[in-house]
């Protein structure tokens, strides 16, 4: 068996085979080079952390979670910006599709990517196997932990908020807990976090029904059953049904929201057979010359 | 606990056993997470606690309050001029962050303007607090008086001059030395409707150890009982005594002198010519200096 992605790399070409992961770390690291212009060369262009913050002193960004955290919570009296910031962050979201947020901004994907390629690497098997519905279950507790305590009680754990604060505000201990993940990630559960548990991604996934950018392929019956797509995708179970559905009239879209839209599958596709697309529409083609076939009806 | 998630039953009719499987890992799943909140709820009860010594910014709703309205995200530490706030970091005993300051290493210095509020993002500090002077973070207590310099009848008054809003939120109160006899100590005296809890006094303090701190409010103030009452204050907002009348206390003076306290001592009665004491009391007090007691 070759190396992952070699058949890709050497029929597209390295750009090609790695143009949305490049694409997605400059995106996730250009994030936090914003945030840093602060602290560091005290250029405020951006204030305050994913949790919330304010663009240029004047657009509000609120994490729409953690808005319904403080709801559950019992605090109702908002008397800032943070209710157009949650609903900016909101809409963003359920356009460019929700868990955009996991794999293009979320500053623990970079730590969990790691993990997933040092397992790889390290050659690491098995593990604990969650099953996949656990998020959604962790997010109705975050709530109803909210709404017990009368606090944002998952916000002393959250890694995501926790990591994102701490390069900017100091991290203290809290990188045991980052260390912690990772090597959970590595020895523990395999996509442990961010693809099981993370209830942040539960929320964004749920926020995905409407998303406009959605991964295509209508090439699939061009499928040569290398199986590439399903070592990288974060949410393999996705991929089946859009790839082998044809006869069952499943359109060739990922519809399914857990999809984060990372585009590792366009890249590592020696065929080429995904690309970015609208719902109903391709906006973007990976061989631009390349004959459409018919667009696909969506559901919507 | 409940949950009401939705579930990811497949389409296709279940059979008995797949149910029951399903039922099962349901459970599983279901009791798995609950201990995990559960285990969060707990910890969250001790790590929500604030420490004494870490401080709000100014215009911090009520603690319980303030720790389901706060986002954590920081913009109040970045927009204060003085670099005072810190986020609460992991490590630290503070709930993770939560901003707060320490006044001995850090005092709020009270800026007109109050940065660090208007762009809060969700009131979690006040944005109806527009006077600094009004802001409550915490109440100066001089907490130590066997140490506090002033009490030995030293001159310091480093707390009363750095206050920023000198001669309202501490005075001084001068009171005789009992150890030189002769002379004043100047004790500061803090007042609890002034006093915004800035922590200037406590950075200032010159001990090694501050001797004025700045507390949580509830843990420096105590509070009258609901029920209690102060008869003299309510005699007066009512005119009179609410319960018996007031009678006339019977001193066993000589004719011509009474004797009422507000009215400083005994009181000679003007026409009384033929008094056995001179018009003013104190003149009978004094004889025994004028005649030249060793003292």
């Amino acid at each position: 068996m070759s190396k992952l992605g070699a058949k890709s790399i050497q029929r597209r070409g390295w750009w090609l085979a790695h143009r949305w992961l490049a694409l997605r770390r400059f995106s996730q690291l250009s994030i936090l080079l914003l945030f840093l212009l602060g602290p560091w060369a005290g250029i405020h262009l951006i204030k305050g952390n994913l949790s919330s913050s304010l663009l240029f002193d004047t657009i509000p960004m609120t994490d729409p979670m953690l808005f319904l955290q403080m709801l559950a919570a019992g605090f109702w009296g908002v008397t800032g910006a943070a209710i157009t910031g949650a609903t900016i962050i909101l809409v963003f979201y359920m356009l460019v599709g929700g868990r955009v947020f996991c794999s293009w901004v979320c500053p623990v994907n970079l730590v969990t990517d790691f993990a997933f390629w040092l397992r790889r690497k390290l050659d690491f098997k098995g593990g604990l196997v969650f099953p996949r519905a656990t998020r959604y279950w962790l997010l109705g507790m975050v709530m109803l932990v909210a709404a017990v305590t009368g606090t944002l009680a998952y916000e002393l754990i959250n890694p995501v908020s926790l990591l994102h604060r701490g390069l900017f505000f100091g991290m203290g201990a809290g990188w045991i807990l980052i260390i912690g993940l990772l090597m959970f990630d590595l020895a523990v559960s395999k996509r442990g976090w961010c693809s099981h548990l993370c209830p942040m991604g539960a929320f964004y996934a749920l926020v995905s029904p409407f998303s406009l950018i959605r991964v295509h392929a209508d090439t699939r019956s061009a499928c040569d059953d290398c199986g590439e797509c399903f070592v990288v995708c974060p949410e393999p179970q996705i991929l089946p049904p859009v790839l082998k559905g044809e006869n069952n009239g499943i359109p060739p879209i990922v519809l399914d929201g857990t999809c984060t839209n990372c585009g590792r599958c366009i890249d590592i596709c020696h065929v080429g057979i995904f690309e970015f697309g609208l719902r109903s529409r391709k906006i973007l083609s990976d061989e631009t010359a390349k004959p459409h076939h018919p667009v696909n009806q969506s559901p919507i | 606990m409940s949950h009401t998630e939705p579930d990811t039953t497949d389409t296709k009719k279940p059979t008995s056993q797949s149910r029951r499987r399903f039922l099962s890992d349901m459970a599983k799943t279901a009791c798995s997470v609950s201990l995990v909140g559960l285990a969060i709820g707990v910890h969250s009860k001790s790590a929500n606690s604030l420490p004494a010594a870490a401080i709000r910014p100014p215009g911090a709703l009520p603690e319980k309050e303030f720790l389901s309205a706060c986002t954590r995200c920081g913009i109040c530490v970045q927009d204060c001029p003085w670099d005072i706030l810190k986020l609460a970091a992991p490590g630290d005993d503070v709930a993770l962050g939560t901003p707060y300051f320490t006044a001995r290493d850090a005092p709020c210095e009270m800026c007109e303007d109050i940065p660090c509020i208007p762009n809060c993002p969700t009131g979690a500090l006040n944005h109806a607090l527009t006077d600094i002077n009004e802001a409550r973070m915490g109440l100066a207590v001089l907490i130590d008086q066997e140490t506090c310099i002033a009490f030995h009848g030293l001159r310091c008054e480093i707390c009363f001059n750095v206050c920023p809003i000198r001669g309202e939120a501490i005075s001084l109160d001068y009171r005789h030395d009992e150890r030189s006899g002769k002379h004043a100590k100047f004790i500061p005296i803090v007042h609890s409707d002034a006093c915004t809890g800035c922590g200037l006094c406590e950075r200032a303090c010159i001990m090694e150890e501050a001797s004025i701190r700045v507390l949580p409010i509830k843990l420096a103030k105590g509070q009258l009982g609901q029920h209690y009452r102060l008869g003299w204050e309510q005699k007066e907002g009512a005119g009179g005594s609410l319960v018996t009348p007031d009678v006339p206390h019977q001193y066993n003076l000589p004719e011509g002198v009474r004797y009422d306290l507000q009215g400083e001592g005994l009181i000679m009665e003007e026409n009384e010519k033929n008094s056995p004491f001179s018009s003013n009391p104190l003149d009978t007090l004094n004889q025994g200096f004028l005649k030249g007691g060793d003292k």
